[in-house]
């Protein structure tokens, strides 16, 4: 009963705005309880070291200027494969939906090769391309491709063609149809692709700099491993997720800026 | 009013009257202002029009002449081809056999077509959204002066910088008639665009469109399936039926019309007994 009474809140209704500080309370329950479990001994530091412990292994590689450089390494890997996968996709995307006969082309392909699992290909790309950079840059690539391509062609497919006929009457050229019509018609869509890729780009990362590199934040988490040193392995995944959620947010910044327009964007 | 006119003509046809002869630039102009004194409806002339979709015969030969700047409104039940025979004279489709002509030759801007759905930009604002009407004269300078003017007409320019997601139903639908205004056409095509509105504003917005067909003197035609929103705003009323014009009923009644007079009941009663009648036959 209550469940319901809280769904069919009639929109006039205003629940307590939740400001910016609210959200990070579960999260800053959690490591208080988790510290707690640490120090008290309930947690064998073994299994987890505690958050006090990690920040110290985090303080230390900071100095030695080891954290920085992994941190940047795996920044770099995943920005390029992200841009050359996300512009190919991309770049597909707008042509299959703006051609047929591109689509006709090369959709039925995209469509088959997508069935493969990219983390599949790790043991072929070593093969290619040994521990090089280059076979990091392909996995991304390779993996945030798909996404961006298959939202950008829906994007695409989906604009009202109402709108399109209505440009054409008043005589828009190709480029504007385009530029005023189709495209911003199909951006809410490709932001949809840029978040479902920006999570492909992580996780394949971390599995690809797990397996197989000599730098970045996977490697040293593996290279802690070695030695044993849980705190180092543990801050790598705390990194990984903040990382993750930095760029998260970076891409809902640019969503909202640039969808101002779109009712689910408006301050009411 | 004449500040928004267009004034100027393509470049290229001044250029190649201008080789012509040294004065033609003069008389070019003359004759446009002369053009532009005259009433600025366009007539509209229909010869044995045809169209098919596939096996689908939905006009079967439409003859039809219709004076500069007389206001028509087609009836017809639904699925007889008024739409169809709308986009035909705006260009939007293909002719199979006959013929439409203007009378002379038209510019894109001349002939406009509202729908019922009011196919703004979602993304633009209301103010960008009339000067999408202006066709190939967007980019010229007084874009945004003849865009406020056309919204001040349809009674919205406080909601200039809006977005459209926030406009009502008949809001959206006089942002269009702005953007459909703005070009300054000369034949204006309307397909049921207050369909989707409510009973009031619905009147509302009968008036509007009557205002400013009597202040711009374009030529108006009119699709509805309401036969009192026909004959309330309408010179003349066509119905169709079988692909054809089956009845021309000319509307006499003074303007400003008195909704619900006698005057015009009859004729909607006549008009509406035409309807059923077909109905029965088929
Ligand atoms: N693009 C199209 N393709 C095929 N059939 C169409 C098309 N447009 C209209 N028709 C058919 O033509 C007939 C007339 O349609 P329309 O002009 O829209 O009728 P209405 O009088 O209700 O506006 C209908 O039978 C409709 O199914
Ligand atoms: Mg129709």
């Amino acid at each position: 009963m209550s469940l319901i009474d809280s769904i069919s809140l009639p929109r006039s209704v205003r629940l307590p705005r939740v400001d910016g500080l609210v959200q990070w309370i579960v999260p800053l329950a959690i490591i208080a309880i988790w510290q707690i479990a640490c120090v008290t001994g309930f947690v064998p530091t073994r299994v987890l070291p505690a958050p006090s412990d990690v920040a110290l292994a985090g303080w230390k590689l900071l100095l030695s200027g080891e954290l920085v450089r992994n941190i940047w390494v795996s920044f770099w890997r995943a920005s390029i494969g992200f841009l050359i996968g996300g512009s190919i996709g991309f770049a597909f995307g707008l042509a299959n939906g703006l051609s047929q006969l591109s689509a006709k082309l090369t959709d039925t392909t995209l469509q088959m090769v997508r069935n493969v699992p990219h983390l599949a290909l790790i043991p072929l790309v070593i093969l290619w391309f040994g521990i090089d950079e280059s076979a990091k840059l392909f996995l991304v690539a390779l993996g945030v491709f798909f996404p961006i391509y298959l939202n950008t062609l829906h994007g695409i497919r989906t604009v009202d063609p109402q709108l399109i006929e209505m440009g054409r009457i008043y005589g828009m050229t190709d480029g504007e149809l385009f530029r005023r019509v189709i495209f911003p018609g199909a951006l809410p869509s490709i932001f949809v692709g840029i978040r479902f890729a920006l999570g492909i780009m992580w996780l394949t990362l971390i599995v690809a700099e797990t397996i197989a590199a000599s730098s970045g934040l996977g490697y040293m988490a593996m290279q802690a491993r070695e030695f044993m040193l849980i705190d180092v392995v543990v801050l790598s995944i705390l990194i990984y997720a903040l990382l993750g959620k930095l760029a998260d947010s970076a891409s809902r910044v640019l969503e909202r800026a640039t969808l101002s327009w779109h009712p689910a964007f408006q301050k009411r | 009013m004449q500040t928004a006119l267009r004034t100027s003509l393509p470049e290229t046809e001044l250029a190649s009257r201008a080789n012509f002869a040294p004065h033609a630039r003069i008389v070019r102009e003359e004759r446009q202002e002369e053009r532009l004194a005259q009433a600025s409806g366009l007539p509209l002339s229909i010869r044995g029009l045809r169209k098919s979709f596939g096996s689908n015969e939905v006009l079967r030969g439409i003859d039809l002449h219709i004076p500069a700047g007389q206001f028509v409104a087609i009836v017809g039940k639904s699925g007889c081809g008024k739409s169809t025979l709308l986009r035909l004279i705006a260009g939007l489709d293909k002719i199979d056999a006959g013929s439409i002509s203007f009378g002379q030759d038209v510019q894109p801007e001349d002939i406009r077509v509202m729908f019922q759905e009011p196919r703004l930009l979602p993304w633009a604002r209301v103010l960008a959204n009339v000067e999408v009407g202006l066709g190939r004269d967007r980019a010229s300078k007084d874009a945004h002066a003849r865009a406020e003017q056309a919204l001040t007409e349809v009674g919205l320019a406080d909601k200039r910088d809006q977005w459209p997601s926030v406009l009502s139903g008949g809001q959206k639908q006089r942002v269009a008639l702005g953007r459909a205004l703005v070009s300054r056409p000369r034949v204006l095509a309307f397909d049921e665009p207050l369909g989707a509105l409510d009973a009031l504003t619905r009147i509302s917005m009968q008036r509007l469109l009557e205002r400013v067909w009597r202040d711009q003197g374009f030529t108006a035609i009119l699709v509805t399936h309401d036969v009192s929103e026909a004959v309330a705003l309408a010179d003349r009323v066509l119905v169709i039926e079988e692909g054809r014009i089956a009845h021309d009923v000319v509307v006499n009644a003074a303007r400003p019309r008195e909704r619900g007079s006698a005057e015009l009941a009859g004729l909607e009663g006549s008009i509406l007994s035409h309807l059923l009648s077909a109905d029965d036959r088929t």
